[in-house]
């Protein structure tokens, strides 16, 4: 996995990112108070610092009280104590019920599900009630404090149910923001704006990150803006779009297909919905070719939504048909699992033949 | 000999002995007043002053009256939808007189009467039915589902007892404030077979907050009787299955409901605790506008308990016996809700509807770009072909 990459994706020192193209990072710029960080610490200084700044936000979910079964609660218990940081019962919708009620009274609920693959039992809670608190009672109620976090993507060995992205059900649900990282220098501003944010949000952690990816983090209290998009790698004749760990995969299939003389247009979406067709559809006319690439099975997927609102926005533009390279359409399977993957070499592909079409 | 395990410690026993499914005695039932509404001898109640009595029995009054002239009006097509609370006014009023507003509200959506007593007008409830502009709900949802941010009561929604946990995290709030005040939270004997109420009584035990779960068992879910609900003795017997303390009261004496919920209030604020009151009632009227519920029960039964079990008659008889009422205010009271009823409706279908805006608004704090976008479409659209739109609504 490309670890040492990820530290030139991104511009670790922006408050605002400027909208449409990064800069490539500037590291010899040498960051006062920044370091070394892997995902799950930096989601931990997003945890810390969002219980600091606000006495009324709270983390609770199974487990987080000896600080979680991916340590990205270690320490928040100790130094905040068990009333502001605390076990849940095994009960995901009295996790999320019970976010809502305490974000219904202006506070902040941090409230992590386990795996995201346990949050189906929460998912009421969440389209029927959390995303529609606010409409439903004519903004005379809100329940904008919550956000839910859950680890989703593959992890090598997790099978059916420690590696689901179920992020495309919850895409379809006006009144909730759905919000992925793809670092820990972007996770800890994402999360950030994401608990500070007046809306109610799912924030996934791709936790094939957790220990693996590596870079330098501002050890001060940042935000990265939700629903923009960042172009991560300039190119001119074709533009990918991902998110999470996938945008690594993707990196690694630019980088091979450069060598081949394509040179390819990488973005990070960051936030699924509301999300940033500006950005893109920006960038496909530029390139005139589109490549969306997910974990999660491609039926039905959120490539799904971008490829269709890409091709009504960009059709006499478009070179090709929209590519998606995403996972099969079968539950996650364990030993298959790299078969099922929208591996490298499966991106390589559709980038060539996208192409040569 | 004990065995001390993680949760405690344990009397081992060398008998097999089961736990009986049900226990030898029904859980009782607290009263307060007889049928014919007099105080039960040696009755323990929290006594209730004339004032207070006579504001209950109004809204009592007020609360029937409203039912059924809303219900009327939904026959006569003035509004699309509605649901009464008959047979259950002692629940709604009582229940509410025995706190304060501080308290907070997670309604099901058969407890108008909260709202009522704490002051929403009859006008606020006529122009949620009708959905006009100046429904605080913005015309958004069906009549009945009512909200007041400024009452604390949360707004209503149709999902069955998606609310238990809302409440449970709200009370963990008020306890973290350190506030003088509980949350209430309403739901019928079909909503306790959701797993929201097994959720939600489990993290209130666990997190011990100030929370009142009421449980109005009138004996149906729609069509569905008590027998294909649940085989427990009702709902009060769950409270010990989670470690919460409970009480079962008669749901049409509302003097038993006032004192009980006062006490509740007082353990759960004092002692960080959640209660259990199940309230045995029945519901008279049909399920909603959509039901007819003869179809399911039988008419005799229902006119039994409309007439012979009325709460409103049987407080009334004690306000009576105490000289605090008479029928001269009674024939008054009645006429002088009707009326203002019947304004009130008047009023509220000539107000127009709210503005188009209103159907994208609220969805976030700020609309994002995506409803920007529907929202500039739509207006071309209902510009191009008018007649195809309602006209109440204007752009």
């Amino acid at each position: 996995m490309a670890t040492t990459s990820l530290r030139t994706i991104g511009r670790s020192v922006c408050r605002v990112s400027r909208r449409g193209f990064s800069t490539s990072c500037d590291d010899k710029l040498v960051q006062p108070s920044s370091k070394s960080t892997n995902l799950y610490s930096a989601i931990n200084q997003a945890l810390h610092i969002a219980l600091e700044t606000d006495p009324r936000a709270y983390v609770f979910g199974e487990d987080v009280g000896f600080g979680g079964v991916f340590r990205c609660t270690t320490g928040l218990a100790d130094r905040f104590g068990k009333s502001r940081v605390f076990n849940t019962p095994l009960c995901e919708q009295g996790i999320i019920g019970f976010g809502i009620g305490l974000a219904a009274m202006g506070n902040r609920a941090v409230a992590e599900i386990q795996f995201a693959d346990y949050i189906y039992p929460a998912f009421d809670q969440i389209v029927n009630e959390a995303a529609k608190f606010r409409y439903r009672s004519g903004n005379q109620f809100n329940c904008g404090g919550l956000t839910i976090r859950a680890p989703y993507g593959a992890v090598g060995h997790g099978g059916h149910y420690h590696s689901q992205s179920p992020e495309a059900f919850f895409c379809h649900v006006p009144g909730i923001k759905v919000v992925i990282p793809r670092s820990p220098q972007q996770a800890k501003g994402l999360l950030l704006s994401c608990i500070r944010d007046p809306n109610p949000v799912v924030f996934f952690e791709p936790k094939w990150l957790y220990r693996l990816a590596v870079e330098e983090v501002p050890e001060y209290d940042y935000m990265l803006p939700l629903s923009e998009a960042e172009v991560i790698r300039e190119g001119s004749d074709i533009t990918l779009v991902g998110w999470g760990a996938q945008l690594s995969v993707m990196e690694q299939a630019c980088l091979d297909a450069e060598k081949e003389g394509i040179s390819c247009e990488l973005i990070d979406l960051k936030t699924l919905i509301p999300w940033d067709k500006e950005t893109i559809e920006s960038s496909v006319r530029k390139t005139g070719r589109l490549l969306i690439s997910h974990e999660a099975p491609v039926t039905g997927g959120f490539g799904a939504e971008i490829s269709a609102s890409i091709v009504e926005r960009c059709f006499l533009r478009l070179e090709a048909p929209v590519a998606r390279v995403c996972g099969l359409d079968t539950p996650f399977p364990l030993v298959f699992e790299p078969f099922y993957m929208p591996t490298k070499n499966k991106i390589l592909d559709a980038i060539k033949s996208t192409i040569n079409y | 000999m004990v065995l001390d395990l993680p949760g405690g410690k344990v009397v081992l026993t060398p008998e097999m002995r089961f736990i009986s499914e049900s226990p030898e005695e029904r859980a009782q039932c607290y009263r307060v007043l007889d049928n014919d509404g007099q105080l039960i001898m040696c009755s323990n109640f929290k006594k209730v002053g004339e004032e207070i009595a006579v504001k209950m029995y109004t809204d009592m009054v007020t609360l029937q009256t409203m039912d059924a002239v809303f219900y009327e009006a939904q026959r006569q097509g003035r509004i699309s939808f509605y649901a009464t609370t008959i047979g259950e006014e002692a629940i709604n009023i009582a229940s509410a007189a025995a706190l304060t507003t501080d308290d907070l509200v997670f309604p099901q959506y058969r407890e108008p009467g909260v709202l009522l007593w704490r002051g929403f007008t009859l006008q606020e409830f006529a122009n949620q039915c009708f959905g006009n502009k100046a429904d605080y709900g913005k015309g958004r949802q069906m009549p009945i589902h009512y909200g007041s941010n400024k009452l604390n009561y949360f707004t209503v929604s149709a999902t069955i007892a998606t609310q238990l946990p809302h409440a449970v995290g709200a009370a963990y709030s008020l306890k973290m404030d350190r506030r003088n005040a509980c949350v209430i939270t309403y739901f019928g004997d079909g909503g306790s077979s959701e797993g929201d109420f097994h959720a939600a009584l489990n993290f209130a035990a666990v997190m011990e907050v100030p929370a009142i779960f009421f449980c109005r068992n009138n004996g149906w879910a729609i069509s569905t009787p008590t027998s294909d609900q649940f085989r427990s003795d009702g709902v009060v017997v769950r409270g010990r299955g989670y470690g919460v303390r409970s009480i079962r009261v008669d749901g049409n004496d509302a003097l038993a409901i006032y004192s009980a919920v006062h006490a509740a209030r007082e353990m759960a604020i004092s002692e960080h605790r959640p209660i259990l009151i199940e309230a045995i009632t029945y519901r008279v009227g049909h399920h909603s506008t959509s039901d007819d519920s003869t179809k399911y029960r039988p008419v005799d039964e229902i006119e039994w308990w409309r007439s012979a079990r009325d709460p409103v008659a049987r407080f009334r008889k004690w306000i009576e016996s105490n000289g605090w009422w008479c029928s001269e205010a009674e024939s008054e009271l009645r006429n002088n809700v009707r009326e203002q009823l019947l304004h009130a409706i008047q009023v509220a279908e000539k107000i127009e509807k709210p503005p188009l805006a209103e159907l994208f608004m609220d969805v976030y704090d700020v609309p994002p770009s995506n409803l920007c976008e529907q929202e500039k479409l739509l207006g071309e659209t209902v510009r191009r072909n008018p007649q195809y739109y309602p006209p109440d609504v204007s752009l």
